[in-house]
């Protein structure tokens, strides 16, 4: 037996919007069916995973602040991958863009005038960090051919093992002692909370004015139409006069600048110093986002609270209901799988073609 | 077909070998195949013509068992058979040459003609039967060859001995000629010939009629899915079997009254370029001139440099030194596509989907593909998307590009209305120079008239013209000068009136003309390599 994917004629709108939405139905069921294997009623599961996260202020709080990194980076990947370019090593971006905007704020630590400028500065100096960082893989792939997916990747060690040893040694704190943390940052070299006395810092609305940004960006300029065509059909967009060195540049240059981003705006707004760990796989989750989106800005940001929801209910669970927390991330993973199963059948119908190779002619 | 009808006897004559009556395939509302029947008898050349889209391909992949019919039923000698995949078609004695090769380049003759062998038949035996075969029918094939250093027509003759191995009793030809040159079509014409003379049915798939009219006894002619008629062919014209194919008179070409000799407006000037790739060809001291209101045509078969000559002019390539290319004048071999473009000319790929448009973006998304640089689309790096549609919907109104819905995806149309469209993108622009490879590739006879008139039109205008083409009726047709291109070497100009199509195909195969055909230009040097012809 064989199965045949047959290109569908016309592809529904309607499907299109539903087949998400469906996927997410069949993950929940069958994550359903593995709480229950835990002995967990699913139903009291399912307050807690997605319910729970959403009906307090607190917790609707963090939910915003995990989706907002998520769906900053993401954002910025969508643009390579619709590229048919492969940064996987946006973690490492993120964390060299903690790391820069981080020393900007210690060495302006206790000093009188930097009040106004700091806080851009640091924003400025990580989102070029990032940018840069991510120019390593882009500039090795343009000028020799270098598989980006490897080097973006490594780079992601350097960037942490970078960060390590500055945290340990020429960051830290002289009065920590000992601890591997630099000080803690001056009140002006905090993103400011976007509500006195609460957690939600202004990453927020970064991220919705990145999200927003890049719809815009994709759908209506010329930029975003070449990103398209290159990612469609590379030989026709050498036609249209499009460099493929310059895009893949460019490209890598928003990624790792929106990832450069995300990494200050978590060490300025929800740490507040430098440590040995800035980011719980931001980087790489976001990939997964990108994809739960299926590349398109709006869709990033529903799947970065999807993500974020699960991720905070699943403590949660782990907690009241003692499920493993690596039943969220295996809900995540399912998650994905599905949506984009559920994408080939939208655009794909399944031909089962009985006997196969072995088939033979009836008498 | 669990309830199988009793077969259907004959129409006339004796039981067939094969039958296909009542064929009807679908795809969702579209019908390819409407109630067709087809009879081939062993020892006859079968032709099925039709235009493209007719539906010759999936009832010939029905009778291979690619597909199964939606209705209808095949018989082998009169018993009713079913075809379920082309194992089931193979056990049947059904072989089939395809028009695209499934070889794989970097395997040699026999290892490819081993994979499509059962397991046992390997090594020597097999190299012994390729021997035999290539006597018997005068397929020469060095069994170690490696596939990637052949020629079409090699390429080809190992298809056929792969089908031939299987000891077939109807062989399915698709399209055999389209890749050959006129002397290897000449060798292909009597291996055909002498199949036939030993008893085995050939359904032979062309839509060059003169070929048709030679080889084959009967055919069957198919129009949007139905039979419209069957005929000797021999007792027909090419007019006359072409009409029964459109379904109206073929409009002819009209020639433009007088050939205005304007200004030289695009000069290659001693190009060379190394080869972009391993299988790629690479162009050796390439010189032409195109004044404008002229249409140079540049024949050869495929794979001898015409994508890389074409890449070469459009600025997807660049050459080593300016000079090498210039566009009224000013040295462009430097400037890439759009800078190109900007100077007043045009390009149009040979590959409909995929280099001049791209299949998953709407029509308008594809006008701007080629037109973003040239025309008013976009203002401080915003879309226009208005304009772009606007754009798109002139082309469409100028050119009858059919299509459904207002702006569709390329890829949902039909091959003709898209090379319409992507041609008639580039002639709106009216370009000063217009370089446009296969002009006519796929595409339906109608629509294939339509587009060499705009091009002529073009020209009358004082555009000056470039046609690549495989298609010597094309170029004859409407070049007025007509070179060579064979293994990246340029055959010298010679007015179309001044040569022959035998003088251009003996070119085509890399021979050197002889006589006073060539006209009084020099041959390059390097061309001396050519004469050395096996």
């Amino acid at each position: 037996m064989r199965l045949d994917l047959l290109p569908r004629a016309r592809r529904s709108p309607w499907l299109d919007l539903l087949s998400p939405a469906l996927a997410f139905a069949a993950a929940v069921l069958i994550g359903g069916l593995a709480v229950a294997a835990f002995g967990v009623p699913p139903g009291q599961a399912f307050l807690a995973y997605f319910v729970a996260p959403l009906s307090e202020a607190w917790s609707l709080q963090e939910v915003a602040l995990k989706a907002a990194p998520l769906a900053l980076i993401a954002t910025g990947l969508a643009f390579c991958y619709r590229a048919n370019l492969w940064n996987i090593g946006a973690e490492g971006q993120v964390v060299i863009g903690g790391l820069a905007g981080g020393w900007v704020a210690i060495a302006a630590h206790g000093s009188e005038g930097a009040t106004v400028w700091i806080l851009p500065a640091m924003l400025l100096a990580g989102t070029t960090a990032g940018l840069a960082y991510a120019m390593i893989p882009a500039l090795l792939r343009v000028k020799l051919g270098v598989s980006e997916i490897l080097t973006s990747l490594m780079l992601v060690y350097v960037a942490q093992l970078l960060l390590d040893y500055m945290v340990r040694g020429p960051l830290r704190d002289p009065q920590g002692y000992n601890f591997p943390q630099s000080v803690g940052f001056d009140e002006a070299a905090r993103l400011p909370a976007l509500m006195t006395g609460e957690s939600l810092h202004a990453g927020a609305p970064i991220a919705l004015l990145a999200v927003l940004l890049a719809t815009l960006v994709l759908a209506r300029t010329l930029f975003g139409f070449e990103v398209r065509a290159v990612g469609a059909s590379p030989r026709a967009a050498r036609f249209a006069g499009f460099s493929d060195a310059r895009l893949t540049l460019a490209v890598f240059a928003i990624s790792g600048g929106a990832a450069g981003l995300a990494g200050i705006c978590e060490v300025a707004g929800r740490i507040g110093q430098l440590q040995p760990e800035i980011s719980p796989g931001y980087g790489f989750t976001a990939i997964i986002v990108a994809f739960l989106g299926r590349l398109s800005p709006p869709g990033i940001l529903l799947a970065a609270l999807v993500i974020a929801v699960t991720t905070i209910g699943g403590e949660g669970a782990q907690i009241d209901l003692k499920l493993p927390l690596d039943l969220t991330r295996a809900f995540q993973g399912l998650l994905l799988c599905l949506v984009l199963g559920a994408d080939v059948l939208t655009r794909y119908h399944i031909r089962i073609v009985p006997g196969g190779a072995g088939g033979g002619a009836l008498p | 077909m669990d309830a199988a009808p009793a077969p259907p006897g004959p129409r006339e004559g004796p039981t067939p070998l094969f039958g296909a009556y009542g064929i009807v395939k679908r795809f969702g509302d579209f019908t390819a195949n409407d109630r067709i029947d087809l009879e081939i008898r062993a020892g006859e050349i079968h032709a099925l013509l039709g235009e493209n889209g007719a539906g010759k391909s999936t009832l010939m992949k029905i009778l291979y068992g690619l597909l199964e019919p939606t209705e209808g039923v095949v018989t082998h000698q009169g018993d009713i058979v079913r075809l379920a995949n082309p194992e089931a078609a193979r056990a049947l004695g059904i072989g089939m040459v395809f028009q695209h090769f499934s070889l794989c380049e970097n395997l040699t003759v026999a290892e490819n003609i081993a994979l499509v062998m059962p397991a046992a038949l390997t090594g020597r035996a097999l190299a012994e039967r390729i021997a035999r075969l290539g006597q018997d029918y005068g397929l020469h094939l060095d069994p170690a060859r490696p596939v990637w250093s052949l020629s079409a027509g090699e390429r080809q003759r190992i298809e056929i001995v792969r089908c031939l191995l299987q000891d077939p009793k109807l062989v399915i030809l698709d399209e055999p000629t389209s890749v050959l040159t006129p002397g290897e079509a000449e060798a292909l014409f009597s291996v055909l010939e002498r199949l036939r003379d030993e008893g085995r049915a050939l359904l032979y798939i062309s839509h060059r009629l003169d070929e048709v009219r030679r080889l084959c006894s009967r055919a069957t002619i198919l129009r949007a899915g139905r039979v419209v008629g069957s005929c000797n062919p021999r007792a027909e014209t090419a007019r006359s079997l072409a009409a029964m194919m459109v379904g109206t008179q073929v409009n002819e070409v009209q020639p433009r009254a007088a050939r205005r000799a304007g200004a030289v407006r695009l000069v290659l000037d001693r190009l060379s370029l190394p080869a972009p790739g391993l299988h790629a060809t690479p162009l050796r001291d390439i010189s032409l001139s195109v004044a404008g209101g002229e249409i140079l045509g540049i024949a050869g078969i495929a794979g001898n440099g015409q994508p890389e000559l074409f890449d070469a002019l459009s600025g997807e390539s660049q050459a080593p030194v300016p000079e090498a290319v210039r566009l009224d004048g000013r040295p462009v071999g430097h400037l890439g596509i759009n800078a190109r473009r900007r100077l007043g000319a045009g390009f149009v790929p040979e590959e409909r989907n995929g280099h001049a448009a791209i299949p998953q973006m709407s029509l308008s998304d594809n006008a701007l593909l080629s037109r973003h640089a040239t025309a008013p689309l976009s203002r401080f790096g915003l879309l226009r998307r208005a304009r772009a549609r606007e754009l798109a919907r002139r082309v469409i109104e100028a050119f009858d590009v059919r299509k459904a819905g207002p702006d569709p995806a390329a890829g949902t149309l039909s091959g003709g209305n898209l090379q319409k469209f992507v041609v008639g993108r580039e002639i709106l622009a009216e370009p000063g120079i217009l370089v446009i490879n296969q002009p006519t590739w796929g595409v339906d006879a109608a629509a294939a008239a339509q587009l060499r008139q705009a091009v002529l039109d073009l020209a009358g205008r004082g555009c000056a013209v470039v046609v690549i083409s495989q298609d010597l009726d094309e170029l004859f047709e409407i070049a007025d000068s007509i070179a060579v291109l064979h293994d990246g070497l340029l055959s010298p100009p010679v007015p179309a009136g001044a040569t022959s199509r035998a003088a251009v195909g003996l070119l085509m195969g890399g021979a050197e003309e002889t006589g006073a055909e060539a006209g009084e230009t020099p041959a390059a040097p390097a061309r001396r390599a050519l004469v050395q012809v096996p």
